[in-house]
């Protein structure tokens, strides 16, 4: 039943003139699809011609589909939100509120659109655009199934990269055009912020294609079906084969892309401006940050593009470390795999969420030295493991596998083990002295300097 | 110390007649001070180890009257070393009142004498940023005083009510 | 002097970094963490804070002037306008100072032992109601939203109980001169002891959430020291002085109403070395909040326990005609010493009537706290001395 389902799901979307590709051809026919498809079907036109008009239906389908999902995690923020936070979130538009989101983009388009006489009229209008235009060009490299997949790229994970990137300049020209000085904070803060963590976010990215020996989206996730894949069942349960697929995600492949998946995510959370780094649009500091003077439509373009980010960075994150579309049983007969990344993507973006409803916000020099203090250094120090680790185990076996297990096993155990047996033990007050890191050197060095700074006036 | 002993402190040390107490028929007795030696006997009480008034409670301007030709300037003053308190008074008159400010004994003068002179007029001698601080800068008198008048229009704005 | 020591360190300054431009920006008076319509003139070097200038009077609405012009009686609902989020210890402040000055007159009784109970009960839940509010704000200024909605949650609890108690939910008017307006509605004290049987196991988890959260910690740590030298000179007082480690609360160093016959103690900062956290900077404001929760519910509690004794609940008299003469009379406020001088010539209205309110005591220590420190820093001061601009402007 399932199976028939998700075989009638795919014929839709090849229908639907999205690439039908498998992985082990992937980066090979890549660029040439939209191609083949306008001289197999519209072969009366002049060869251009039908391809413009294929990739038009792309983009068009695209365009239309995609900004859904920033709709539905509009509305999943403000129920997880509700959730945490002991209330019930909206519950008047639609059974469950679930028309909420719906009703406040008409809300926002019916707006009156206002522009700050002492704009720059150009770059105002023109940022929100630039911003949703490349948080959206993100999805075209991502693969959401065998077959889903806009342009596999093979240098996708690269294109990605520096598509994001672009999105720094978005906020800055809608930070400087608005005129305002608190946009102008938001912005500065947002160039410094984007521009660190990128670092860390490329450096993790690294190891994964370190270990891939690819940076095409597709390729990657066919390297997360490797070792184990082809050979025997590890154990066969209830008829189905189990071959591991799951310890072949890039998570698992070494305990150096484990920790860089950590790091990743937590880099990707700076980068898309969400608590505890949403110091862009610190609304208790900045008032809203950079889009302090947009209202209406334009306001909702950022808040589509923001939202847009945070499924993208997550997506990645499930690409290429959670094993793209694959499910966690080998072969993904059972469920289609758009399905499988949307459930690991929105696990990863309830996280984001969870963390931003718990944490508080960071000051920006604690932002910095958090990133250039711990998370590049831990980021080299990934390489380097990585490609040492490449030295020993050229190829994937189920001793690298194995020993990569146990020891992410082991650290994690360990972790949990400290925190948990010391933590609970302490008073309250060495709690505090044990979370707190400022020491007493740099006590008295903070009080010494405020001494000096005051010292005077007593 | 009680104010009686305050005050006879204070007659020796600056051999004033001018320094007076009140203690009749008041239910806190308080010590007159001439305006021009407030600040020296604000600095004498507060630098005085057993004396030690480290904390000014409040600084009220209070106007009793409109006929009256004086207002007064009274300083609540509490030690938090020795718990005591003391009241002071300063009597200024209504044209032209100065007084020397006790900004660098208590900081937190600065803004009660800015609230003085914003709400009384009283200019304070010395004072770091004499500006006003509960009205608007652009706004005429001092409306605390018995004697004033609203202005009919502030900013196009008809006043009275 | 202040402006002396601005002017040196603007010279060093200036020999430092010549070319450097600076901003000003104005933040506030609307804005959505200066906690009203504080203005703050910002002069800024990048993110750092070169002098942070406070521009107050947005709320001025007269209540000296007012003051002059009603019966005693009359200035109460005034009285709720000033520290909007704890109206009660509004109330008992200025109805202390009124009493104290009719304490001359042998025709007043002294307040009924049940209102002054009662007065407790109010002050002690509205005490908690405010320090609340405090915790829930700081954690948004910092930029937890959640813990605000927890803190709302529970303040609900206790403005339904006073809309139980007297009808009014902000502004209660309930505490009067010699009594308090109305007893207690049936089933009350059960209501209050539902609440806080529910309320004190919450306080820890707070903590747990927030007061002991490490980025919580990273930013309010070592920030803005206000020590107790300093904050006696600017009279910063409650939990802003005992924050800077100095153990005074009028409520047991000099008991007004019925305080000493309670048992509860006096939360002070405390200085940790291993995490850090310094007298007086902060998060020893902010924990002094969080601790004293705690004391107001065991006063609660001991009010409940006890009983209260039955009688009149406010005193017999024919009109509030204080004798002539002045107080000065001081009451424990959520948000310290809260001052009413008071002239009376004798008559039913006050000559002059002046609040000393806490909040402007404190937040004139704000030029000094903020010099040095980043915009992020003066969120943190701002919510850490926790101010309402209601009671600063009057």
């Amino acid at each position: 039943m399932v199976q028939q389902l998700s075989s009638q799901f795919l014929h839709l979307t090849s229908l639907l003139s999205v690439e039908t590709v498998t992985p082990s051809e992937g980066s090979a026919s890549g660029g040439n699809w939209a191609q083949a498809f306008a001289s197999q079907f519209l072969g009366f036109l002049p060869g251009w011609i039908g391809l413009v008009l294929v990739m038009s239906v792309v983009a068009a389908v695209f365009v239309a589909v995609v900004p859904l999902v920033p709709l539905v995690l509009v509305l999943m923020e403000r129920k997880v939100s509700a959730w945490i936070q002991d209330r019930v979130g909206p519950m008047r538009v639609g059974p469950w509120g679930l028309l909420q989101t719906l009703a406040d983009g008409v809300k926002l388009i019916f707006k009156e659109d206002l522009i700050p006489p002492q704009a720059d009229k150009f770059l105002f209008r023109f940022a929100p655009y630039l911003i949703f235009t490349c948080s959206f060009a993100v999805f075209a490299a991502i693969p959401f199934s065998q077959r889903i997949l806009v342009s596999d790229l093979n240098i996708g994970i690269f294109y990605i990269i520096s598509i994001s990137s672009v999105v720094a300049i978005g906020v800055i020209i809608a930070g400087w055009s608005s005129n305002s000085k608190w946009s102008l904070f938001g912005a500065m803060r947002s160039a410094a912020q984007m521009v660190s963590y990128e670092i860390p976010i490329g450096l993790s990215i690294l190891t994964v294609i370190m270990m891939a020996q690819t940076m095409s989206m597709e390729g990657i996730v066919a390297a997360q079906n490797g070792a184990f894949a082809e050979g025997e069942p590890i154990i066969t349960l209830l008829g189905v084969e189990v071959k591991g697929t799951i310890l072949d995600w890039m998570i698992f492949r070494s305990p150096f892309t484990f920790l860089a998946f950590f790091v990743y995510f937590l880099s990707s959370i700076a980068e898309v401006n969400r608590t505890p780094f949403d110091l862009p649009e610190a609304e208790s500091e900045l008032v809203a940050g950079f889009h302090t003077e947009y209202s209406g439509m334009r306001f909702a373009v950022f808040f589509i593009a923001e939202y847009a980010n945070v499924f993208a960075v997550c997506a990645i994150a499930a690409t290429l470390f959670l094993g793209g579309w694959q499910g966690i049983i080998d072969e993904d007969q059972f469920v289609p795999g758009l399905l499988i990344i949307f459930g690991k993507t929105f696990l990863l973006v309830f996280v984001m969420m969870w963390i931003r409803w718990t944490l508080p916000r960071l000051r920006v020099d604690q932002l910095m030295n958090l990133c250039w203090k711990y998370l590049i250094p831990i980021s080299f120090f990934n390489i380097l493991g990585t490609g040492i680790w490449g030295l020993f185990f050229r190829e994937d076996s189920a001793l690298s596998i194995g020993l990569s297990f146990l020891i992410i096993s082991l650290f994690v155990v360990s972790i949990l083990g400290i925190v948990f047996n010391s933590f609970g033990k302490l008073k309250p007050a060495d709690q505090t002295a044990l979370a707190g890191n400022i020491g007493a050197a740099n006590l008295q060095k903070l009080k010494t300097t405020w001494n000096e700074r005051h010292g005077q006036q007593k | 110390m009680t104010t009686q002993e305050i005050f006879s402190r204070l007659q020796s040390k600056f051999e004033d007649n001018d320094i007076s107490i009140e203690t009749e028929a008041v239910l806190e007795p308080f010590i007159v001070v001439p305006s021009s030696l407030i600040a020296l006997i604000s600095e004498h009480l507060c630098r005085e180890s057993d004396l030690a008034f480290d904390s000014l409670q409040c600084l009220s301007g209070v106007d009793l009257s409109a006929s009256d030709e004086t207002m007064e300037i009274v300083y609540h003053l509490f030690s938090m070393t020795h718990q005591h308190d003391l009241t002071l008074k300063v009597i200024v008159p209504k044209v032209e009142p100065h007084v020397p400010t006790v900004e660098h004994v208590w900081k937190i003068a600065n803004w009660h004498e800015r609230e003085v002179y914003d709400l009384y007029g009283v200019v304070f001698d010395g004072h770091s940023d004499l500006r006003r601080i509960l009205l608007p800068d652009d706004w005429e008198g001092h409306p605390m005083r018995k004697d004033y008048k609203e202005p009919e229009i502030y900013r196009g704005m008809k006043v009275p009510y | 002097m202040l402006a002396q020591s601005t002017a040196s360190e603007e010279r060093k300054f200036l020999e430092l970094k010549p070319f450097s431009d600076e901003m000003v920006v104005s933040m506030g008076p609307q804005h959505p963490s200066t906690h009203g319509v504080l203005r703050l003139e910002l002069r800024l070097d990048g993110e750092i804070v070169r002098e942070a200038i406070p521009h107050i009077g947005y709320l001025h609405r007269c209540f000296e002037k007012h003051a002059e012009n009603l019966s005693y009686q009359q200035i109460v609902p005034f009285t709720d306008r000033m520290d909007y989020i704890a109206a009660m210890n509004q109330n008992w402040g200025f109805c202390l100072a009124v009493e104290e000055l009719m304490s001359a007159d042998p025709k007043f009784a002294g307040v009924p032992e049940r209102a002054e109970y009662l007065r407790v009960l109010a002050g002690e839940l509205n005490r908690i109601a405010s320090h609340l509010l405090a915790f829930g704000t700081y954690g948004m200024d910092i930029g937890a939203f959640t813990p605000f909605l927890y803190a709302f949650r529970d303040r609900e609890k206790i403005l339904f109980l006073f809309e139980k108690l007297c009808g009014a939910r902000l502004t209660y008017n309930y505490i009067r001169v010699g009594g308090v307006s109305r007893d207690l509605p049936p089933g009350f004290l059960d209501d209050v002891r539902e609440f806080i049987d529910y309320f004190e196991p919450k306080i820890d988890e707070y903590n747990a959430l927030l007061t002991n959260n490490k980025i919580f910690l990273e930013r309010t740590i070592g920030v803005a020291i206000m020590d107790e030298a300093m904050a006696i000179s600017y009279g910063a007082t409650g939990p802003n002085l005992r924050g800077a480690g100095r153990k005074w609360d009028l409520r047991k160093d000099e008991p007004y109403s019925i305080y000493d016959r309670f048992d509860f103690d006096i939360p002070v900062g405390e200085e940790i070395p291993g995490a850090g956290a310094v007298l007086g900077d902060c998060w020893n404001r902010y924990k002094v909040r969080m601790d004293e929760m705690k004391e107001s519910v065991k006063i609660i509690r001991q009010v409940l326990d006890g009983g209260l004794p039955d009688g009149p609940i406010v005193a017999a008299m024919k009109a509030i005609r204080p004798p002539a003469g002045e107080v000065f009379s001081r009451s424990e406020a959520p948000r310290g010493e809260l001052g009413f001088y008071i002239v009376s010539d004798g008559s039913v209205k006050p000559v002059r009537l002046k609040a000393k309110s806490p909040c402007f005591c404190a937040l004139s220590a704000l030029q000094e706290l903020s010099r040095g420190l980043m915009i992020a820093d003066i969120i943190a001061i701002i919510g850490s001395i926790d101010i309402v601009m209601g009671e600063v402007d009057r």
